[in-house]
């Protein structure tokens, strides 16, 4: 019998080895898998224990913070997030409950010190062996408190975001989404923030509107039209154009913008004026002679149909593009699937969100070199030593240097003397374009939109404001919010 | 140096051990644990030398590591246990003096013969299907968590499964001692037994809904099986058969149909019907709740662990975040506390037991002693590899005890008194080699 107990001794043994063989893959091979994963309440509980590393805006104010407490005979690290509702759609929060969002999630592996950092590991281990807290490293962010705390103001009460970049960088000098929620209620009580009300149908307070909210471009995507009809060499800022105040399309007239039931009607323009003052009829026609496809180009040069790059959580960036059933649709042969006159002053199913619409801005500004975004602009270790830096970096060329020009010149006459006035600022140069989207019929509300940068000569901002629900139009409701953010970032001109 | 003071001095290492890990949870948790656990480690210290005096006086030349690996095993189960709940630690302390008096009850009886054992072998047979009837019977069984394996008299639980694998056992060595020439000559009348206890094992299956000790039960069988006889083809054929019985469960019975359905898919994208709210979840929400929030601890564990006493298995504020953890999981709270580094030399502890039983059996020089060792050992690595290898995802999970490690009085008194029966038979093989 003794060669059969011999045998049976190995099958044993090799059961019990296959058992380390599998508790080996769980915990080194699948660990960091399992860690990531958002119903993993083990690797989240776990993570109060690190003291989680600070989130700082441009000039260091501390945006969130940590609360020590004693539970259990445990220290434990609770969010604290001074400013409120002020930066809560970009920060974010981290709690047991809801998990995290925005850069509290995004950013979570530099926060709890597990970033794959070399010193970061050591000095991770280092503590946990001794029993030490482990610290996790700062967040420095681009954004400016006090230009935020502007665009926060001017959107009190009212459904919408604003974000403004440096179009030198990418950096984001501010992201604003109203209606916002105070970020230290999420863990004690959410019923407060499932209850805010706002104008609009769905308040829906934890939405990041500027990245994940997606809203009619209308005539700010006229811009983008223009990029295509300059770009493809069959038009310069001086062509001409007949305004009969509407064109045909489909054998139908399709009106200009219609001011108190009068349907304006300008005659001869030339490209610079039909910009200045919005005309759709000759836009629709620009549009119909380029071709949808061409317009669609321009725009996926701008970063279209792409989720808009930036550190927070990809599930609170949407791709801006055209949109079917809710889904983004890129057309296989948009000549026979899009109707190019209408997308060519925005309407026809585009969908922009304000991140978006300030890479078109900026992209202008940048004499036709759209930067990456980015909101993180330094990581530092707990001993104030570097971690990581953002490098800005060169993300698409929308356009030759040449378009980026006549653009600015015609987005300045926009402001000087067309639809957008309103944005005009003593001793600056403005560049700027008005959007005014009727979302429903005639009579409906508007979803309003400007954009613009400055000065013009030397853009150092660029910026896009939405409005939802708006009576206005983009030049009287969204403009004089879009003056105010670039006002508070320009040099020498902060308000107090 | 003698073999007892060999396992004297191990008990020593073993007692020292247990020192430093109550000391390291006391360190850990000083706000919620009293002083009183650094007693508990000198308290365990004097039950092992206790039963360590027993094994000098009934079995001298039995093997002198067995007790001091069963020693380690339940000191790391009891350390594990207070750090999760010392109440049920204080508890299970009192069912180790049991045990411990059920092992000593057991040397001193058997120590002259155990051999007449196998006299009485058709009695521990019918004492094995009576005890696996038990949890079946209508008032005194119980269900818990879908499966009958429970049997409780007034306040007293028990899963006599436990008992009855020892009993079984001692059936097969003294069964299969005298029959396994005939079987070994194959002729198709001698299947007889073989169907009838892969029938025994499929109605086990059926009455408790559990595939963990139709497994167990089985698998100790069809080894036995072929120690004794030598013929690989049985055990060809009893796989066949538990695979073709398994698969017509399967079919029929919705519990195994789960288990199944867990084990292959715990985690769903798309919620999916969920029996417990009646309400559409994603699975790992609901019915593989448990299998993947042990999986978490596993995964948070990592090379080293977090430190006895320092894991995490509640929220901040004490909702615990997984099921059953001092039974069915401990061992995903040992691998999270202790790491892969600690869980490995964990199971190295087992390989090892399981390394002296079969050492054992090879010394033994009867076949009664070879059949009844071997089988000891083997149930032991394969219940070891059962729960584990639930919790690894290895095979479906089914609760069953962690052996000496997990929480519950009948796991560990069945596991000392098999703990005597290899004593037992490394004495008399020792005795009768010099």
């Amino acid at each position: 019998m003794n060669r059969q107990i011999a045998r049976l001794a190995l099958v044993g043994l090799g059961l019990l080895a296959a058992l380390i063989v599998g508790t080996t893959y769980w915990q080194t091979w699948a660990s960091a898998g399992l860690s990531d994963r958002q119903d993993n309440e083990i690797a989240r509980v776990a993570q109060f224990s690190i003291k989680r590393g600070l989130i700082r805006a441009a000039d260091g104010e501390i945006l969130a913070t940590n609360k020590r407490r004693r539970v259990g005979g445990q220290t434990l690290y609770f969010r604290r997030y001074p400013k409120g509702g002020l930066f809560a759609h970009l920060v974010g929060y981290s709690t047991q409950s809801r998990s995290r969002a925005g850069l509290e999630e995004s950013e979570n592996d530099f926060l709890t010190g597990s970033n794959t950092n070399l010193k970061s590991v050591v000095d991770k281990t280092l503590a946990q062996l001794s029993g030490a807290t482990i610290k996790g490293n700062d967040l420095w962010l681009t954004v400016r408190p006090q230009a935020q705390r502007v665009a926060m103001q001017q959107l009190a009460g009212k459904c919408g975001a604003a974000v403004a970049l440096d179009p030198r960088t990418g950096a984001v000098l501010t992201m604003a989404s109203r209606p916002t929620y105070n970020p230290n209620l999420v863990e004690s009580n959410f019923g407060a923030i499932s209850h805010i009300q706002s104008g609009c149908a769905a308040a829906a307070p934890l939405l990041n509107r500027a990245t994940d909210g997606l809203f009619t471009p209308g005539s700010s995507f006229k811009v983008v039209t223009a990029t295509a009809a300059l770009d493809s060499g069959h038009y310069t800022i001086d062509s001409r154009f007949d305004d009969k105040g509407y064109c045909i399309e489909y054998g139908k007239q399709v009106h200009n913008f219609a001011d108190q039931g009068n349907v304006e009607r300008f005659g001869s323009v030339d490209f610079l004026q039909a910009l200045e003052h919005s005309i759709n009829a000759v836009f629709c026609d620009i549009g119909k002679a380029l071709g949808a496809r061409s317009v669609l180009n321009a725009a996926k040069r701008y970063g279209f149909y792409k989720d808009p790059p930036l550190e927070t959580p990809s599930n609170e960036r949407s791709p801006s593009g055209l949109y079917f059933h809710g889904k983004l649709y890129d057309p296989t042969d948009p000549a026979t699937q899009v109707d190019p006159g209408r997308l060519a002053f925005g309407q026809e199913r585009m969908l922009a969100t304000p991140l978006q619409m300030a890479m078109v801005a900026a992209g202008v500004a940048n004499s036709g070199v759209v930067m990456r975004p980015y909101s993180v602009a330094r990581v530092t270790a707990p001993d104030g030593s570097l971690v990581a830096k953002t490098k800005p970096h060169k993300y698409k060329r929308a356009m030759k240097t040449s378009t980026a020009h006549a653009l600015n010149q015609m987005m300045q006459a926009v402001v000087t003397g067309g639809t957008g006035t309103a944005a005009q600022i003593p001793g600056v140069k403005v560049a700027g374009k008005t959007g005014t989207a009727e979302t429903g019929g005639a009579g409906t509300l508007n979803t309003t939109w400007f954009i613009a940068f400055a000065p013009a000569d030397h853009p150092t901002v660029a910026v896009a404001v939405v409005l939802q629900n708006q009576t206005g139009a983009g030049g009287t409701t969204a403009a004089p919010i879009a003056k105010a953010i670039m006002e508070a970032l320009l040099p020498g001109r902060s308000n107090p | 140096m003698s073999l007892r003071n060999r396992e004297l001095m191990n008990l020593v290492v073993v007692g020292i051990l247990t020192a430093l890990g109550f000391a390291s949870v006391y360190i850990a948790r000083q706000s919620v644990v009293s002083t009183a656990s650094l007693s508990y480690a000198g308290f365990f210290f004097a039950l092992y030398l206790a039963a360590h005096l027993v094994c000098r006086l009934t079995v001298p030349a039995a093997d002198p590591y067995l007790l001091p690996m069963a020693a380690l095993l339940t000191a790391i189960g009891v350390t594990e246990i207070y750090r999760l709940n010392p109440t049920d630690a204080f508890r299970q302390g009192l069912w180790i003096v049991v045990a411990v008096g059920a092992l000593s009850v057991t040397l001193a009886l058997l120590r002259t013969d155990y051999r007449r054992l196998e006299s009485y072998k058709y009695l521990f047979g019918l004492g094995a299907i009576g005890l696996l009837m038990l949890p079946a019977l209508p008032v005194i069984g119980e269900s818990v968590n879908g499966a009958r394996l429970w049997v409780h008299v007034g306040s007293l639980q028990f899963q006599p499964g436990e008992l009855a694998k020892i009993a079984l056992i001692v059936f097969l060595a003294g069964y299969l001692r005298e029959k396994r020439e005939v079987l070994a000559q194959g002729r198709l009348k001698d299947f007889g037994p073989l169907l009838l206890i892969w029938g025994g094992a499929m109605l086990v299956l059926v009455e408790t809904n559990d595939l963990g000790s139709a497994l167990l039960y089985f698998g100790i069988f069809l080894a036995m099986l072929y120690v004794a006889t030598g013929r690989v083809l049985y055990v060809g054929i009893g796989v066949a058969l538990f695979l073709a019985g398994s698969a017509v469960v399967y079919t029929y019975v919705g519990h195994v149909r789960d288990r199944v359905t867990i084990w292959l898919h715990p985690w769903t994208s798309h919620p999916v019907p969920c029996a417990l709210s009646g309400k559409p979840a994603l699975r790992q929400d609901c019915a593989s709740y448990q299998l993947v929030k042990s999986l978490y601890s596993l995964a948070h564990g990592n090379w080293f662990g977090t430190g006895l006493g320092k894991g995490t298995f509640e929220t901040t504020s004490g909702h615990p975040l997984i099921p059953y953890l001092n039974t069915d999981f401990i061992y995903s709270a040992l691998a999270q506390e202790l790491g892969l580094v600690g869980v490995a030399a964990l199971l190295l502890v087992y390989m090892l037991f399981v390394t002296r039983g079969m050492k054992i059996a090879l010394l033994a020089d009867d076949g009664f002693s070879k059949l009844l060792a071997a089988g000891l050992t083997f149930s032991f690595a394969l219940q070891t590899f059962i729960i584990v290898g639930g919790i690894l995802r290895i095979i479906p999970l089914t609760g069953i005890t962690l052996p000496f490690v997990s929480y519950g009085g009948s796991s560990v008194v069945a596991n000392f008194i098999l703990l005597g029966g290899l004593l037992l038979v490394s004495n008399g093989g020792t005795v009768d080699r010099s």
